[in-house]
């Protein structure tokens, strides 16, 4: 009798806390999402469906925006993340730790602070440009700031140890006589690489990239901070509803979408790779 | 680096078909330098303006060095309380989904019971939900319900979002333990409650630690949940974003800059510790 309740004991404040607080607010969204009515004569509940046809309707840019700036961060952050995980795992010896360490430093000064940092060093006339435009390298006119350009490095900038890390994981585990055997069977080290140590860290590259793409897809902090009128990503879309319009049904809608697109994306993704070893090489 | 070869590094040293000119170029030594120089710009380049000899709050161009800043550093009242919000909020966080999430992890690591399989799916979501809808579906809910956003809601928030990765934390490491080592607490004639206090909690206080500061280091940085059901109350991130248009003064910068020296240092002493042990 005992040995039976210790684990629902156990898990027991967990489930109300998830529960009340996550599973509950997901659903209540979906009844929020289909009230009518405004803020100061009050919602209620007429299953108005039209709400999510308006909402994809007026929005679609942004969404299809935020899915491509939220690609091409992950992809810049695979592109830099992977070479720099394979060096430490393999090239860092018995400095791996400090390499590890020196990646995460930055990370304890709030996201925010450094973003607002980046929008300093990049204005038109700051410390980085400033200089290159004084001695003709750049055009008087050049910008960073505003273009999507700004926007995604500067995705990539913030979530980048989240693909760095997962990759460290896997390629720290590969067995280096794997790859001796592979030489010794007349491999190239391209060969080596592409056919013996790429396949293996697969898992990370994919936990990764499951990593990178959700929370830069739908971040609206680099958009604010670094982007322009041009650059607004449906993450702004559903604060300013929210925050500043107060149109609750309309930003519940939204936030529906971008979720059920999101989510239909990770599920699809975890089936095929199974999400405990997802949730593992994360951890 | 000559203590510590790889094998693979050993094998193509004696080979010397394959030894390569020493003076080769590292580029892989380069590239990750380069990446880690990237990563603290923003960081050098809030610590220098935190030395700006400015006039006011549009600390935007350098003026001049001073240090008045450092002992100025408390002078705005709500920048004070923002931060000790934040910390509150943190600590909180810690201990609350620091407890929850350890008895999580623990129970998924040990035991078999039903809903495992549901509370793994609750907990991926969880975690890979954008934060964007974690805030808006938390304010939806504190909206129909009528609750008053504040200081408790962004401690709900924190406590939700941070519970599965502490969960998950403490579970890696319960995999790893023997179970054994319980059964033989038990052959001695410990109860349940002394094998889990003398026995398993020892084992896993390492883990709980780690959850629990990954949580504190969550909770203090978080922005987008805490804008959605922060209400009245701000934290030091909030205060910052709220401060953009008006100009952010230097003190901010301060806070910033001995923030990361703090960081800084349990970094030092976490090198030296594991140079130590090894």
């Amino acid at each position: 009798m005992k040995a039976k309740t210790t684990p629902y004991l156990l898990v027991l404040p967990a489930w109300i806390w998830l529960a009340i607080f996550f599973v509950v607010p997901i659903c209540g969204m979906l009844s929020v999402s289909l009230m009518t009515g405004n803020v100061l004569d009050g919602f209620t509940q007429t299953f108005h469906v039209a709400n999510y046809a308006e909402a994809i309707d007026r929005y679609w840019r942004q969404i299809l925006r935020s899915l491509a700036y939220g690609a091409c961060a992950t992809a810049l952050c695979v592109a830099i993340g992977y070479p720099v995980a394979a060096w430490i795992a393999f090239r860092g010896g018995r400095h791996k730790t400090t390499y590890l360490l020196l990646l995460l430093l930055p990370f304890f000064v709030s996201q925010v602070l450094r973003t607002i940092s980046w929008r300093f060093l990049l204005a038109d006339d700051g410390v980085l440009l400033g200089p290159l435009k004084s001695i003709g390298l750049l055009p008087e006119d050049a910008h960073v700031l505003s273009t999507p350009l700004a926007v995604v490095t500067g995705l990539a900038y913030s979530h980048l140890p989240f693909m760095v890390l997962p990759i460290y994981a896997v390629l720290e585990r590969v067995d280096h006589r794997v790859v001796e055997a592979a030489r010794d069977l007349y491999a190239t080290r391209a060969q080596a690489f592409l056919r013996v140590v790429l396949p293996m860290s697969l898992p990370g590259v994919f936990a990764g990239v499951l990593m990178v793409f959700v929370p830069t897809s739908a971040d609206y902090v680099n958009a604010s901070l670094l982007g322009g009128t041009g650059t607004t990503m449906i993450g702004n879309v559903i604060q300013s509803q929210y925050l500043v319009n107060n149109d609750y049904p309309m930003a519940a809608a939204i936030t529906f979408v971008l979720m059920a697109l999101l989510l239909a994306g990770i599920f699809g993704y975890a089936r095929a790779l199974g999400t405990e070893r997802v949730m593992e090489v994360r951890a | 680096m000559t203590t510590t070869r790889t094998p693979a590094a050993e094998a193509r040293a004696g080979d010397p078909a394959r030894r390569r000119p020493r003076r080769r170029i590292d580029w892989g030594r380069l590239f990750t330098w380069a990446v880690l120089a990237w990563l603290f710009t923003p960081v050098a380049g809030m610590i220098v303006f935190s030395f700006n000899d400015i006039a006011g709050r549009q600390n935007v161009t350098w003026q001049g060095f001073t240090l008045k800043w450092y002992g100025q550093a408390f002078a705005y009242p709500d920048l004070n309380a923002a931060l000790l919000t934040t910390v509150a909020v943190g600590v909180l966080t810690m201990l609350i989904a620091g407890v929850t999430g350890s008895l999580l992890g623990l129970a998924l690591g040990r035991h078999r019971f039903h809903g495992r399989g549901a509370t793994n799916l609750v907990m991926f979501a969880a975690i890979c939900a954008p934060e964007v809808v974690l805030g808006a579906a938390l304010l939806s809910l504190f909206l129909t319900t009528d609750v008053t956003t504040g200081f408790v809601t962004i401690v709900i928030a924190h406590v939700m979002f941070t519970i599965s990765f502490v969960a998950i934390t403490v579970r890696a490491r319960v995999m790893t333990l023997d179970p054994r080592l319980e059964e033989a607490a038990r052959d001695l004639g410990a109860g349940p409650w002394t094998t889990f206090r003398l026995v398993t909690l020892p084992m896993l206080f390492p883990a709980v630690m780690a959850g629990g500061l990954l949580a504190l280091a969550l909770s203090v940085d978080d922005f987008i949940i805490t804008s959605f059901v922060g209400g009245e109350t701000t934290t030091f991130p909030l205060w910052i974003w709220g401060s953009t248009r008006v100009g952010i003064p230097p003190q901010v910068n301060v806070m910033g800059t001995l923030i990361f020296a703090v960081g800084v240092l349990l970094a030092i002493v976490n090198i030296v510790l594991a140079r130590r042990r090894s």
